[in-house]
C-alpha cells in the first residue's frame, strides 16, 4: 500500500490515556480509566463508534451481557456511551492510527488525518483491526485508488461518459449500476454468481436494463487484474479491468473506472509494525494486567491474546478493568492506588 | 479419529486429528494455522474462506444462503470455495482436504 499523505499539524492532543479503537471494549475502557481519575481520548478508523457491534450487527440481539437479559448491539453501544459521558472522552473518528512512537515519558500516536495524540499510556482495543473497505487483492491497485478505483461514490457526474466496471453482488453494486445508466458511456457489472443479494425490485430493474443492452452483466466472473497505461512510467491511468470466469477464461474490459463493492473488512495494518509480537491477529498480553511487550502499552478486547482467551464482550470489559488499574501506576508514578467500589466513590468525573 | 488435512498457501500439508463437534475453522485456529476468522464463526465475514479439495466438496452438502452471500465478499473464489466455520467436524469428513487462502 502506498504511504498515506500526512499533513502534520503542530497541535498535540494530550490526555492520560489514548485508546485505539472505539468498539465496546475501547468505550468501556474510558469508564474504567475515568473511575481512576484518568482522562481519555479515543481514535477509530470508522466514522462512528461501536466497532463490530455497530459495523457488523447493530440490529442483532445480544444475550450474554451480565445482568442484561437481552439488548441489541446498537443499544449496547448507546448505553456504553451514556455510561462514559460523565468522563467527557474526546473522540477522533474516521482516522486510522498509523504510527506509535515513544517520546520521552509519553507515547505519541499519529493518525491518517495528520493528528498527533499523546498519552502517558496507550490502550489498544483494536478488535480484529481497523475497519475499511474490503479491497480486492489486485496487483498495484493502490496506484489507481482515488482516481480510477473507488470503494465509495459521491457524485454521479464524475462518471459522465466514462466506462465503468462495477464489481460486487449487493445493494451498492446494483444501486450504482442503476444510478449510472444514463450517465456512464458503458457499464459492466461483474459478479461471481447469478443471484444478487440486493433489493429484488432493483435487481429486476437491472436485469431489464441488461436485456435492453444498457448494462452488461459479466457473470460468473471475478476480478483478476488491472491494466494501466503502458506508455507512462508511473502507470497510474487505468485502461482495462481484467476479469476471470470461475472456469479460468479471462476477459479484458476496457474501462476508466472500477467501483469495487465488497463491504467492509478489518485489517491490523500499521499495528503489525509496532513490535508487539503479533501472532494470527492477536497481541500477546499478560492477562492479569493486559500489558503488552511495550511498557505502558496495554491491549484489551478481541485483539488481546493469552492462553484460553474467550473473544467475548464480557471478557473485554474485565480486561479493560485490569488494564486501567495497571495503567494507573504508569500515569501516576509514586501515587498509591486507593481501591474503591463504585458504590462508594460514585462517579467522580475528572479531577482537573 | 477424524483427520483433517490443511494445505498452506506454500503447499505444506498439516494434518490434524480433530474432535467431532467443533468446526474446521476452530480446528485451524486452535492449531495456530494462519486464518483471521475475524467474526469468530458468527457468519459476519468471509475471512475463513478455504478451497475444499474437489473430491470432497459434494460430500460436505449444500451451502446456506447466508454462506453464499458472504462468499460474495471473498476474493480468489473457486467452484469449491467454502467458509470453513460452516463445516462441522464429524466422522463423515474423516480425511477432508482443504486449502488455506492468503491471510491479508
Ligand atoms: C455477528 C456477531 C455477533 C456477535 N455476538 C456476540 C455476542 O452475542 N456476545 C459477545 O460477547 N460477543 C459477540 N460478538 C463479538 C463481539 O462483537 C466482539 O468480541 C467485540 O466487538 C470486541 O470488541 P472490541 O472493542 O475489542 O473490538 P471491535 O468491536 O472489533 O472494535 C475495534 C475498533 O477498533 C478500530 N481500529 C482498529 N485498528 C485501528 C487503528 N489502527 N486506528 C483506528 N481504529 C482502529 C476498528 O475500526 C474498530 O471499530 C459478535 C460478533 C459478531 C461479528
Amino acid at each position: 500500500m502506498s504511504e498515506p499523505e500526512i499533513h502534520g499539524s503542530d497541535e498535540i492532543h494530550t490526555s492520560d490515556i489514548v485508546i485505539i479503537g472505539a468498539g465496546p471494549v475501547g468505550l468501556f475502557s474510558v469508564f474504567q480509566c475515568g473511575m481512576l481519575g484518568m482522562s481519555c481520548q479515543l481514535v477509530d478508523a470508522l466514522p462512528a463508534s461501536g466497532g463490530q457491534c455497530a459495523a457488523l450487527y447493530p440490529e442483532k440481539p445480544i444475550y450474554d451481557i451480565p445482568a442484561v437479559p437481552q439488548l441489541n448491539a446498537a443499544e449496547l453501544i448507546d448505553c456504553l456511551e451514556q455510561q462514559i459521558a460523565p468522563f467527557a472522552p474526546i473522540f477522533h473518528l474516521d482516522q486510522q492510527v498509523i504510527e506509535l512512537q515513544r517520546v520521552g515519558e509519553y507515547w505519541d500516536l499519529l493518525t491518517a488525518a495528520g493528528k498527533s495524540l499523546r498519552g502517558k499510556a496507550i490502550i489498544i482495543a483494536a478488535g480484529v483491526g481497523a475497519f475499511g473497505p474490503n479491497r480486492p487483492p489486485l496487483a498495484n491497485i493502490e496506484r489507481y485508488e482515488g482516481r480510477h478505483v473507488h470503494y465509495m461514490v459521491g457524485e454521479r457526474e464524475q462518471f459522465r461518459d466514462q466506462r465503468v466496471v462495477i464489481a460486487g453482488g449487493g445493494d451498492s453494486a446494483v444501486d450504482w449500476a442503476l444510478a449510472l445508466v444514463d450517465v456512464a458511456a458503458k457499464i459492466y457489472v461483474i459478479h461471481r454468481r447469478e443471484r444478487f443479494r440486493a433489493a429484488p425490485d432493483s435487481v429486476d430493474k437491472m436485469h431489464a436494463l441488461a436485456n435492453a443492452g444498457k448494462i452488461e452483466l459479466v457473470i460468473p466472473y471475478q476480478l483478476a487484474g488491472l491494466e494501466g497505461d503502458k506508455t507512462s512510467a508511473e502507470d497510474s491511468t487505468l485502461r482495462a479491468v481484467l476479469v476471470k470466469h470461475l472456469d479460468g477464461t479471462e476477459r479484458r474490459l476496457e474501462a476508466d473506472h472500477l467501483l469495487a463493492f465488497f463491504g467492509l473488512a478489518s485489517k491490523l495494518g500499521p499495528i503489525n509494525n509496532w513490535n508487539l509480537g503479533i501472532h494470527n491477529g492477536g497481541i500477546a498480553v499478560d492477562p492479569t494486567t493486559c500489558v503488552t511487550e511495550l511498557p505502558g502499552v496495554y491491549a484489551v478486547g478481541d485483539i488481546a491474546m493469552y492462553p484460553h482467551k474467550l473473544k467475548l464482550i464480557l471478557t473485554g470489559f474485565a480486561e479493560a478493568a485490569q488494564a486501567a488499574h495497571a495503567a494507573y501506576t504508569v500515569v501516576n508514578p509514586g501515587k498509591a492506588l486507593h481501591f474503591q467500589h463504585s458504590t462508594t466513590s460514585g462517579i467522580p468525573g475528572l479531577e482537573k | 479419529m477424524t483427520m483433517i488435512h490443511f494445505i498452506r498457501t506454500n503447499g505444506e500439508k498439516v494434518s490434524i486429528d480433530a474432535i467431532p463437534g467443533s468446526t474446521v475453522m476452530e480446528v485451524a485456529r486452535e492449531h495456530d494455522l494462519p486464518m483471521l476468522a475475524a467474526c469468530g464463526g458468527s457468519l459476519a465475514c468471509a475471512s475463513c474462506h478455504v478451497i475444499v479439495d474437489e473430491a470432497w466438496f459434494e460430500k460436505l452438502g449444500e451451502l446456506s444462503e447466508e454462506e453464499e452471500d458472504l462468499l460474495d465478499t471473498a476474493h480468489g473464489l473457486t467452484h469449491t470455495s467454502r467458509l470453513c466455520c460452516q463445516i462441522k467436524v464429524s466422522d463423515n469428513i474423516d480425511g477432508l482436504v482443504v486449502n488455506l487462502t492468503p491471510m491479508e
